[in-house]
């Protein structure tokens, strides 16, 4: 406790902006005249309640170290130990607290208070980190005014080209309050180097990326995904032909984050789609050691290699989603994560039934395939949009028809040369509702031998 | 005015490993010609097989089963127990 903080006596929480605090001033003022105050501390204006003897807590760390959660809040402390504390204006506890029973005549007998600045959105995490123990583990940098936080952490190489938002403990425990693990809980290796990844290590890289601390359990399902074998992550952090990480979000998340799944689904113009990925990126990069000529061997790399996060459009309940395709449970929010080497849109104006647009799409796939790789196929995340997806529709068709005709018309004649395992073929349904388009996403290896796609629930 | 940042790098380095010294001479020694299974890895590793054996030098061959993941520790296991040096076929 803060030798400041009287040791004895009563000691009063107010702000000015708070119409109980405003109401109560004339018994602060009684209890001081009577000698009963030992100190008043004023969140918002130190010269409220006027005429009085009022301590400046406007930086909140008696209102932090207080735990004080409502304004007014009178205390009385004996011998440096807090012994009771009223919340908000009540006549009778205010008076038992003091000791003297004729408070606040002409007032309402009970009045309750406002919330504590120190409560606002976003205080409690900077009072933390600025008053009390953050309990983190990792090393800090401490910058002196004026060196510039973005340069310096450009300087340390800590970021994949672009600015990067500064980890201050502030930001970390808030990010860290959106999810149930410890931040020491390991989370698994991080490839190529195969080193441990904290939970706290994860929520630095995760504010460094731009992500908002909602989307965090988002972030954790990812790395689970990307951490399963099957995913091949060393692979494509390592691979010359440059494979970037894209993560398809399905489930109520979606909403409650901000997710996007119409227009420029695939672009920019959406933090949430801009950072959720971006921040497996930073950590492959900055916990896995992935930096481009070291162990991240790509010869050409793409712009999806920034990351690429998007929403899977749900508001057609014929169409069933690639989440609930992929065995979870309807309702529940879910990631799948698939390797990709880039993305190329196809246009259509011409077809108007179902069997006509298969003829167009397969012919699309197999321009993507690379004939002349041990990567034939090599996996397609196939992103249809809405004018295509109605089409489909008004045919009768389902995602199950789709899949089987884009499987058969792949498969050369008498479908002796199939382009897609099982599993290899992901079709998913986003963009806008307007314009014949859809994109192919093109894979990386697929199948066992390669890079599989992966899918986990979030835990919310 | 101060800013603290907190560290996003690794809190611990990947394990070091002692380096094997290398040879001076292959004779009597045996070497592993290990294929990732990248097309084509087989070319250069059938035209090493053919060099090292025409000047007497044992050869065996061993074979990841995909290039994208890390070897099976049975792979390594084997290389190691039966080779003093190894050639990997990248061929990319």
């Amino acid at each position: 406790m803060s030798s400041e903080i009287p040791q004895d006596g009563l000691v009063l929480v107010v702000r000015e902006n708070c119409p109980t605090c405003r109401l109560i001033a004339p018994v602060a003022a009684d209890l001081e005249a009577r000698g009963a105050m030992a100190a008043i501390y004023a969140q918002d204006n130190p010269d409220f309640p006027g005429g009085l003897r009022v301590r400046d807590d406007r930086h909140l760390e008696v209102s932090f170290r207080l735990a004080i959660t409502i304004v007014p809040t009178l205390i009385h402390f004996q011998g440096g130990v807090e012994t009771a504390r009223v919340i908000g204006w009540s006549r009778q506890e205010w008076s038992n607290l003091a000791a003297l029973d004729d408070l606040g005549p002409g007032l309402p007998d009970e009045r309750p208070g406002c919330g504590s600045l120190s409560e606002e959105p976003g205080w409690a995490e900077e009072l933390q980190a600025r008053h009390g123990e953050t309990g983190l583990d990792a090393a800090t940098v401490t910058l002196q005014f004026p060196e510039d936080p973005f340069e310096i952490m450009d300087v340390r190489g800590w970021s994949d080209g672009l600015p990067v938002v500064p980890p201050t403990p502030a930001r970390v425990l808030a990010m860290l309050r959106e999810c149930t693990l410890a931040h020491d809980h390991v989370l698994g290796s991080i490839p190529p180097a195969g080193v441990e990844l904290t939970v706290e290590k994860a929520a630095i890289n995760a504010v460094m990326a731009g992500c908002r601390p909602a989307y965090f359990p988002v972030v954790l399902a990812a790395l689970d995904a990307a951490l399963d074998p099957d995913f091949a992550w060393q692979g494509l952090l390592s691979t010359t032909m440059g494979a970037g990480v894209a993560v398809i979000v399905n489930g109520p998340v979606v909403r409650r984050i901000g997710l996007n799944s119409g227009f420029n689904v695939l672009g920019h113009g959406n933090r949430a789609n801009a950072t959720i990925a971006r921040a497996l990126v930073l950590i492959a990069m900055n916990v896995g050691g992935a930096r481009p000529g070291g162990t991240d061997r790509s010869t050409q790399g793409h712009p999806g290699k920034h990351g690429l996060c998007f929403a899977e459009d749900e508001s057609d309940p014929a169409w069933q989603t690639l989440a609930v395709s992929r065995g979870i449970e309807e309702g529940r929010s879910a990631v799948t994560v698939f390797g990709f080497c880039g993305t190329s849109i196809m246009n259509d104006e011409t077809a108007r039934t179902a069997e006509d647009l298969v003829v167009s799409l397969a012919r699309s796939l197999e321009a993507m395939c690379q004939i002349r790789s041990s990567r034939r196929g090599g996996g397609i995340l196939l992103v249809i949009a809405g004018e295509f997806w109605r089409i489909f529709r008004e045919s009768g068709w389902n995602r199950a028809r789709i899949e089987t005709a884009l499987h058969d018309a792949t498969a050369g004649p008498g479908g002796k040369t199939p382009m897609f395992g099982p599993g290899d073929l992901l079709v998913t349904h986003a963009g806008s509702h307007a314009g014949l388009f859809s994109t192919i996403i093109q894979g990386w290896g697929s199948g066992p031998a390669g890079s599989q796609p992966v899918t986990r629930e979030v835990e919310t | 005015m101060t800013t603290i940042l907190l560290d996003p790098t690794a809190a611990h380095a990947a394990p070091a490993r002692q380096r094997v010294a290398g040879h001076r001479s292959l004779e009597g020694l045996t070497v592993g010609l290990l294929d990732i299974g990248k097309r084509q890895g087989d070319v250069v590793l059938d035209h090493l097989e053919r060099l090292l054996g025409e000047r007497g030098i044992r050869t065996g061959r061993y074979a990841k089963p995909t290039f994208t993941k890390p070897a099976p520790s049975a792979v390594i296991d084997r290389v190691t127990a039966e080779c003093d040096a190894v050639v990997e076929g990248l061929a990319d």
